[in-house]
C-alpha cells in the first residue's frame, strides 16, 4: 500500500507534529524545544486573539450566508433547465473555480479600487466614488466570490433528487411559494445545504490571502495570524496552537452537522 | 421566478473575470484607466524574469505532481475498491481534499524542517501530491465501481497473472478516469498557492507565489495579461476534463452493448 504509506508520512505525521508543537516552546532560532507546556494554549484566550477568531468566524459565516442567498435560487433555477442545459450551466458555475484563485481575488482589486470601474460607474449615476477596497466588506465579498461554486454544486445535487410531485401537490393544495420553500424545499435539501455551507465556511475560515489583498492591514483573520507565526515571528508552537483552535472549531461544526444529518434522516422516515 | 437567479450568479462570477481580460488589452500604464487597445503587455511577459522563472518552476511542479498522483492515486483506488474496502481508509483517503490547506501547509513545513529536507521544487511536488493522490483516487474509484469486476475474475480464471490482468483488462477500462484524474491533479497543482507558499524555497517560487508578491505590491498591466493567459489555460483544461469524462460515458455505453 504505497499510497497509504505516502499519506501517512506526508499527511498524518505532519498533522501530528502540529498538534505536538502546540505544547512545546519556541526555540531561539525558530524550531521548537521542550519541556512540554500549556502556555501556548492559555495564550489563545487573550482578548486580542479571541477577537481575531471571532471576526474570522463572522466573516466566514457571512460569506457562507451570502453564498447561500445567491447560490440556492441559482441551483433551483438550474434544475428547471433541460438535462443537457443543466450540464452546460453547471460547467459554467464550476469554470471560475478552476481558474487561479489569486487572479480571481486580484480581479476584485481592479473592480473595487477607488479609481476602479465600479467606482467610476457609480460616480456617473451620482453614487460614487466608493471606498470598498481595504474594508471588511471587501473581504466578505472576496470570500463569497472565491467559494460560491462549492455552495451551488451540493445544493443542486440534493434538489435533483427531490421528488417534484411533492411541490406540485403542495401547490395544488394552496401552499404559497414561501410555504413551499419552508416546508418542502428547505427541509428536504438540508443535507445539501449543510454540505455546501461547510464547503464555503471551511476554506474561508483559514484563508489569509483574501484578507490581506482585499482587507488591507486592518482586516486580519486567523489565517494571517498563523501565517505570521510560522513565517515572520517564527513562533511555531503558538502558530500550531492557533491552527489547533481552527481545527477544534471545525471538528465541533462537523459534529453538529453529523447530528443534524441524523435528525433529518429521522424526519424523512 | 424562472432562470433569473442563475443570471445573477453568472454576472457575479464572470464580471470580474471579464474586467481582467479587457484590461489586459489596455494601452495605459495605469492598470485602472482605459486608454486604448494594445497588445504590448503580452510580449512584455516574456521579458519578465520573475514570471518566466515562476512559470518554469510551476510546470516542473505540476508535472511531477501529476506523475506521483496518477500512480499512487490509481493504486489507492484499486486497493480501496477491489482489495481492502474499509470506511476508515475511505475517510483517510478523502481527508486531504477537505482539510483546510493551511493545516497541511504548516504541518509539511514543520515536517520538512524536522527531517532537514531541502525546500525547492521537489518539496512542493511531494506536498501537492498529498491532495493530488486523493483527487485521482476519487475519480478512478467512481470508474472502478461502475466496471464489471467479473471481467477481471474471468481473466484470472483463465490463467492470467494479476499483473497481466491489470495491464490488459483493468487499465484499459479505467483509462478515461486516469486521464481525467491526471488533468485534475495538473490543474490543481498549477493553481495551488497556500501549500506552495509554505513549502517552496524563497529563491525558487511557483507562478502563483510570483503573482501574489507582485499583486501585494501593487497592480501592474503585465499581471492582467498573465491572468488572461492563465484563465485561458484553465478554461481549456476544464473543457478537456469534461470531454474525457464524456468520452468515459460513451465507452460505458459501448461496453453495455452485448
Amino acid at each position: 500500500m504505497p499510497a497509504l504509506v505516502y499519506l501517512l508520512v506526508l499527511m498524518v505525521i505532519p498533522l501530528g507534529l502540529v498538534i505536538a508543537y502546540a505544547f512545546l516552546t519556541s526555540g531561539r532560532f525558530g524550531g521548537v524545544q521542550g519541556p512540554a507546556t500549556l502556555d501556548n494554549i492559555t495564550r489563545l484566550f487573550q482578548p486580542l486573539y479571541l477577537e481575531v477568531l471571532a471576526s474570522s468566524v463572522v466573516n466566514a459565516g457571512l460569506a457562507t450566508f451570502i453564498a447561500f442567498l445567491i447560490g440556492f435560487p441559482a441551483a433551483l433555477a438550474i434544475t428547471r433547465l433541460s438535462l443537457s442545459w443543466q450540464t452546460v450551466a453547471l460547467i459554467a458555475v464550476v469554470m471560475p473555480f478552476w481558474t487561479n484563485f489569486l487572479i480571481r481575488t486580484y480581479a476584485w482589486i481592479l473592480l473595487l479600487n477607488r479609481e476602479g470601474i465600479l467606482s467610476d460607474g457609480l460616480a456617473l449615476i451620482g453614487l460614487g466614488p466608493i471606498e470598498v477596497l481595504y474594508t471588511r466588506e471587501a473581504v466578505i465579498l472576496g470570500l463569497t466570490y472565491a467559494y460560491i461554486p462549492l455552495m451551488v454544486l451540493p445544493i443542486y445535487a440534493s434538489l435533483q433528487r427531490l421528488d417534484s410531485m411533492l411541490l406540485e401537490a403542495a401547490c395544488n393544495l394552496g401552499a404559497g411559494p414561501w410555504r413551499r420553500f419552508r416546508t418542502i424545499l428547505l427541509p428536504l435539501t438540508m443535507p445539501g445545504i449543510i454540505t455546501g455551507c461547510l464547503f464555503v465556511f471551511i476554506p474561508s475560515l483559514g484563508n489569509f490571502v483574501i484578507p490581506e489583498l482585499l482587507g488591507g492591514g486592518n482586516s486580519q483573520m486567523i489565517g494571517n495570524l498563523i501565517r505570521d507565526q510560522f513565517l515572520k515571528s517564527r513562533d511555531w508552537p503558538f502558530g500550531s496552537a492557533l491552527s489547533l483552535l481552527v481545527l477544534a472549531l471545525l471538528v465541533i461544526i462537523v459534529m453538529l452537522q453529523a447530528s443534524a444529518a441524523r435528525r433529518s434522516r429521522k424526519w424523512g422516515a | 421566478m424562472g432562470v433569473a437567479p442563475l443570471w445573477v450568479l453568472y454576472v457575479f462570477l464572470y464580471v470580474p473575470i471579464a474586467v481582467v481580460i479587457v484590461m489586459s488589452f489596455n494601452a495605459s500604464d495605469n492598470p485602472f484607466l482605459w486608454s486604448g487597445f494594445s497588445l504590448e503587455w503580452y510580449p512584455a511577459l516574456l521579458q519578465d524574469a520573475d514570471i518566466m522563472g515562476g512559470l518554469r518552476t510551476t510546470l516542473i511542479v505540476a508535472s511531477g505532481t501529476t506523475v506521483i498522483s496518477v500512480i499512487l492515486g490509481t493504486l489507492l483506488a484499486l486497493a480501496l475498491e477491489r482489495y481492502f474496502p474499509s470506511r476508515f481508509l475511505d475517510a483517510a483517503a478523502a481527508a486531504p481534499a477537505v482539510m483546510p490547506d493551511i493545516m497541511l501547509a504548516i504541518g509539511l513545513l514543520a515536517f520538512y524542517t524536522l527531517v532537514n529536507f531541502t525546500l525547492g521544487a521537489f518539496s512542493v511536488i511531494l506536498a501537492h501530491s498529498v491532495f493530488g493522490i486523493a483527487f485521482v483516487a476519487a475519480v478512478v474509484r467512481v470508474r472502478l465501481a461502475g466496471m464489471d469486476s467479473s471481467l477481471e475474475e474471468a481473466s484470472r480464471d483463465l490463467g492470467a497473472s494479476s499483473l497481466k490482468t491489470f495491464w490488459s483488462v483493468t487499465l484499459p477500462g479505467i483509462r478515461p478516469a486516469i486521464i481525467a484524474g491526471a488533468l485534475l491533479a495538473f490543474t490543481l497543482s498549477l493553481d495551488e498557492f497556500t501549500v506552495a507558499f509554505f513549502t517552496a524555497s524563497p529563491a525558487d517560487p511557483t507562478l502563483p507565489i510570483v503573482i501574489y508578491s507582485s499583486v501585494r505590491f501593487g497592480v501592474t498591466p503585465q499581471v492582467n495579461a498573465l491572468a488572461t493567459l492563465l484563465l485561458l489555460v484553465s478554461f481549456i483544461a476544464v473543457l478537456l476534463i469534461q470531454r474525457t469524462s464524456r468520452l468515459g460515458d460513451s465507452l460505458r455505453r459501448r461496453e453495455a452493448r452485448p
